[in-house]
C-alpha cells in the first residue's frame, strides 16, 4: 500500500530530473544521453579538425616546415579515427537517441542501462586512442585503414589502437541493438512500419549494418593482436598468411562502415527537405527500398578499395560493376528530394540551406565515386588526392551538413529557444565557401598524381596547396561560430512553439518545446493524417 | 510493447553480432579456397607423381619459366636460383636448384613462400617437389642446395609463353619473435 503511494506521488513529478553530476554519470535517458553524444561529437570533431589544420599547415607549401614525417602520418591516421569513430558516428547515433522515441511516440528508448553503458565506453575508448600520441614510437601512423604488416610495426600503441577499436565496436553495437530493440518493439499504435519518419528507417537500416560489419572488423584487428602478440600468422607471409587478406576482410567492415556514417544524413535530410518545401517527400516507399537496397549491395562491393592489390579480370569486372550499380538506387534518393522541392514553397532557413548544399555537394562526391568505380581509371586515381577529395565531399559536405542541418532542425525543439537565425545563415556561407575551396582543388592535384598521406610534394603542386590550405583554415575557424550559435541558443532566445517551423510534421512537434523529461508517457495514436504527411 | 519483446530482439541482434565476429574468421579458410580454386595470389597448385606420369609432353610449345629469389626483412641469408631461366615444354618433369646461404653465426629457420606471375598462369604450374613444402633449417655458414620439381600443365592458354616462378625467404615465425625479443632487450640496455 505504501508503496502504491510514492508511486503516485513519483509519476506527479515525471519531470523531476536528477541533479548533480550523477544525471549525467548514471543517465538512463534518452535525452540526457542523446546530448552527451552530440558534445562529445562535438569536442571530437574539434579534436579531429585541430589535426586536420596541422595536415594543412604542413602542406601550406612544399618541403618539411612544422612537423617531422611521422608526426604527420600519427596526424592523417588520428584524423580519420578521430573524426569517423568519434565525430561523425556518435553525432549520428546521439541524434538517434534525441529523435528516435520522440518520432515513434515512445517515453524512452528500449534499453535505458544499456544506452548508458554504450556511451560511456566511447571516453575510454578515445582516452585509449588519444593516450598513444604521448607514447614512444607515436600514435598510430599507418593509415586508419591499419593494414599489416605495416601497422603490425607500430611500437607500445599498437595494442591501445586495438584495443580502442575493440571498445569502440562495442559500444556502437550496443546502441545499434538499442535502436532496433526500441523501433520494433515501442511504436505507438498505429505507427506502423510504412509511417515511420525517414529518419527512423534510415536509422534502423544502419544500425543492422553497424550489427553486421563492426563485429567483422572487431575480428580482423584481433587476428592482427594475436599475430603480434601470440604466434599466430593470419597476416603474415612466412607462416602461410597473407597480409592481403587483411585488407579483404577490412574493406568487408569498411564499406558497410561508409554507408554507416551516409544513411543518417540521408535521413535527416529527408525529414527536413519537405518540411521547408512544405510538401510531403516525394516517393517515400521509394526512399525506404532505396536505403535498404544501398545497404544490401555495401556487402558485395568492398573489393573496388583495393583494385591495385591484384586481382582477376572478372573480379575487377564484377566489383566495377557491383559498385555503379549503387548509382542506381542513390540517384532515386536525389531524385526523390529534387522531386520534393519541384513547385514547393521553399523557404531558406539555415537548416534548409545546408541540406540543399547536402544534395548537391554529396552529388559532386556521389560522382566521383563513380569515376574511382571504373577499375582501369582507379589504377590511376588510387591513393592520390582524387580520392581524399571524394570522400571529404562524400563525408564532411556530406554527412557532416547534413548533421549541421539536423542539429539547426531540431535544437528550438530540444533547448526551447530559437537560434539566431542571421548568425546560422553566415555559418552556412561561411563554410560552404570555405570547404569548397578546401577540397575542389584537391580533386585536380589527384589528377595530376599528388599522391595522399605524404608530408611533402613536388613544387607543381604548390598553388593548389596553398589555396586548399587557406579554405582549410577559414573552414576550421568557422566551425567556432557554431559553437557559439549553440550556446547562445541554449542559454536563452525567442520562445519556440510546439511545431517550431511551420511546415513541420511528425510526432516529435506534437511534444512541447522543450520537450518533457519522459517523452510520451501516455502513447499517441497515430493515424494517416497525422504520419509523415 | 513488453518488457520480454524487449529483451528477445535484443538477444537475438547480440547473437547476430556474435555470429558476424565468428565470420570473420570464417572469411580465412574461405578465402584460402578461393585462392587455390582460382590461383588467385599467384598460389601454386601441386601434383602428386602419379599424376605426373599420365600428363602427355606437348612438345610442340615452349615455355619460359624464369625465375626470382628474394629475402625478406633482415633475414642473414643468401638466395639464389642456380638457373636464370629454363624452357620447358608443358607436361614435361624439369627440377631447377636454388642455392641458399646462411651468412650469420646462428642457426635460423627459415621458409620460403612462392609466388607466380602472371596470376592466371598459376594455376597450371604445379610442384611435385618443393623446399616451399617445408621449413629449412640451416646451421650458421651452412650452405644448401634447394629443388623444385614442377611441370607445367598442357591447358596453358596460349597466349602465355613466360611465366616467372618468384620465392621469398621468411624468417619462420617462432625465429622471428625471438629475434625480435632480443632486438627489443638490446635496445633498452643501449
Amino acid at each position: 500500500m505504501s508503496e502504491a503511494v510514492v508511486h503516485e506521488d513519483h509519476h506527479e513529478h515525471h519531470d523531476h530530473k536528477p541533479t548533480g553530476i550523477g544525471r549525467w554519470l548514471f543517465s538512463t535517458n534518452h535525452k540526457d544521453i542523446g546530448t552527451m553524444y552530440l558534445v562529445f561529437a562535438l569536442i571530437m570533431f574539434f579534436i579531429g579538425g585541430a589535426m586536420a589544420m596541422v595536415i594543412r599547415l604542413e602542406l601550406f607549401q612544399p618541403g618539411l616546415q612544422y612537423v617531422d614525417p611521422l608526426f604527420f602520418n600519427s596526424m592523417t591516421t588520428m584524423h580519420a579515427l578521430v573524426m569517423i569513430f568519434g565525430a561523425v558516428m556518435p553525432a549520428g547515433v546521439g541524434l538517434a537517441n534525441w529523435l528516435i522515441p520522440m518520432m515513434i511516440g515512445a517515453p524512452d528508448m528500449a534499453l535505458p542501462r544499456l544506452n548508458n553503458m554504450s556511451f560511456w565506453i566511447l571516453p575510454f575508448a578515445f582516452a585509449l586512442l588519444l593516450g598513444t600520441l604521448f607514447m614512444p614510437g607515436g600514435a598510430p601512423n599507418g593509415g586508419w585503414t591499419m593494414y599489416p604488416p605495416l601497422t603490425i610495426q607500430l611500437g607500445d600503441a599498437f595494442p591501445f589502437l586495438i584495443f580502442a577499436v575493440h571498445f569502440l565496436g562495442i559500444s556502437s553495437i550496443m546502441g545499434a541493438i538499442n535502436v532496433i530493440a526500441t523501433v520494433f518493439n515501442m511504436r505507438a499504435p498505429g505507427m506502423t512500419f510504412m509511417r515511420l519518419p525517414l529518419f527512423v528507417w534510415t536509422w534502423i537500416i544502419t544500425a543492422f549494418l553497424l550489427i553486421a560489419s563492426m563485429p567483422v572488423l572487431a575480428g580482423a584487428v584481433t587476428m592482427m593482436l594475436t599475430d603480434k602478440f601470440f604466434g599466430t600468422s593470419f597476416f603474415s607471409a612466412a607462416g602461410g598468411g597473407d597480409p592481403v587478406m587483411f585488407q579483404h576482410i577490412f574493406w568487408f567492415f569498411g564499406h558497410p562502415e561508409v554507408y554507416i556514417l551516409i544513411l543518417p544524413a540521408f535521413g535527416i535530410v529527408s525529414q527536413i527537405l519537405p518540411t521547408f518545401s512544405r510538401k510531403p517527400l516525394f516517393g517515400y516507399e521509394s526512399m525506404v527500398y532505396a536505403t535498404a537496397s544501398i545497404a544490401f549491395l555495401s556487402f558485395f562491393v568492398w573489393a573496388h578499395h583495393m583494385f591495385t592489390v591484384g586481382m582477376p579480370l572478372a573480379g575487377e569486372l564484377f566489383f566495377m560493376y557491383a559498385t555503379m550499380s549503387i548509382a542506381v538506387p542513390t540517384g532515386v534518393k536525389i531524385f526523390n528530394w529534387v522531386a520534393t522541392m519541384w513547385r514547393g514553397s521553399l523557404t531558406f532557413e539555415t537548416p534548409m540551406l545546408f541540406s540543399l548544399a547536402f544534395v548537391i555537394l554529396f552529388s559532386i562526391g556521389g560522382f566521383s565515386g563513380l569515376m574511382l568505380a571504373i577499375t582501369p581509371v582507379d589504377f590511376q586515381y588510387h591513393d592520390t588526392y582524387f580520392v581524399v577529395a571524394h570522400f571529404h565531399y562524400v563525408l564532411v559536405t556530406g554527412s557532416v551538413f547534413a548533421l549541421y542541418a539536423g542539429v539547426y532542425y531540431w535544437l528550438p525543439k530540444w533547448t526551447g529557444h530559437m537560434y539566431d537565425e542571421t548568425l546560422g545563415k553566415w555559418h552556412f556561407w561561411i563554410s560552404t565557401i570555405s570547404v569548397n575551396v578546401l577540397f575542389f582543388p584537391q580533386h585536380f592535384l589527384g589528377l595530376a598524381g599528388m599522391p595522399r598521406r605524404i608530408p611533402d610534394y613536388a613544387v607543381q603542386f604548390a598553388d593548389f596547396n596553398m589555396v586548399s590550405s587557406l579554405g582549410g583554415f577559414v573552414f576550421g575557424v568557422s566551425q567556432l561560430l557554431f559553437v557559439y550559435i549553440v550556446i547562445q541558443c541554449v542559454r536563452g532566445g525567442e520562445k519556440a512553439t510546439n511545431q517550431v517551423w511551420e511546415g513541420a510534421h511528425g510526432l516529435e512537434w506534437t511534444l512541447p518545446s522543450p520537450p518533457p523529461f519522459h517523452s510520451f508517457t501516455t502513447p499517441p495514436k497515430v493515424t494517416d493524417a497525422t504520419a509523415h504527411s | 510493447m513488453s518488457e520480454q519483446n524487449v529483451i528477445k530482439t535484443a538477444g537475438k541482434l547480440g547473437v547476430l553480432a556474435v555470429l558476424m565476429f565468428g565470420f570473420g574468421y570464417a572469411l580465412i579458410p574461405l578465402y584460402n579456397v578461393f585462392c587455390e580454386i582460382t590461383g588467385l595470389n599467384g598460389k601454386t597448385g601441386t601434383v602428386s607423381s602419379q599424376q605426373v606420369e599420365k600428363i602427355v609432353v606437348d612438345m610442340n610449345r615452349v615455355v619460359t619459366i624464369q625465375f626470382d629469389t628474394n629475402i625478406n626483412g633482415n633475414l642473414p641469408w643468401r638466395f639464389k636460383s642456380v638457373e636464370k631461366k629454363l624452357r620447358v615444354h608443358p607436361g614435361e618433369v624439369k627440377d631447377a636448384v636454388f642455392v641458399v646461404e646462411n651468412t650469420s653465426d646462428r642457426a635460423i629457420v627459415g621458409q620460403a613462400v612462392p609466388s607466380v606471375a602472371p596470376a592466371e598462369a598459376s594455376i597450371y604450374f604445379n610442384k611435385t617437389e618443393c623446399f616451399c613444402f617445408t621449413q629449412q633449417t640451416l646451421a650458421p655458414g651452412e650452405t644448401k642446395e634447394m629443388l623444385v620439381r614442377f611441370v607445367v600443365g598442357n591447358e596453358l592458354p596460349d597466349k602465355i609463353s613466360t611465366m616467372t616462378l618468384s620465392y621469398t625467404f621468411f624468417m619462420a615465425p617462432e625465429d622471428k619473435q625471438a629475434a625480435d625479443r632480443k632486438e627489443n632487450t638490446t635496445e633498452q640496455q643501449i
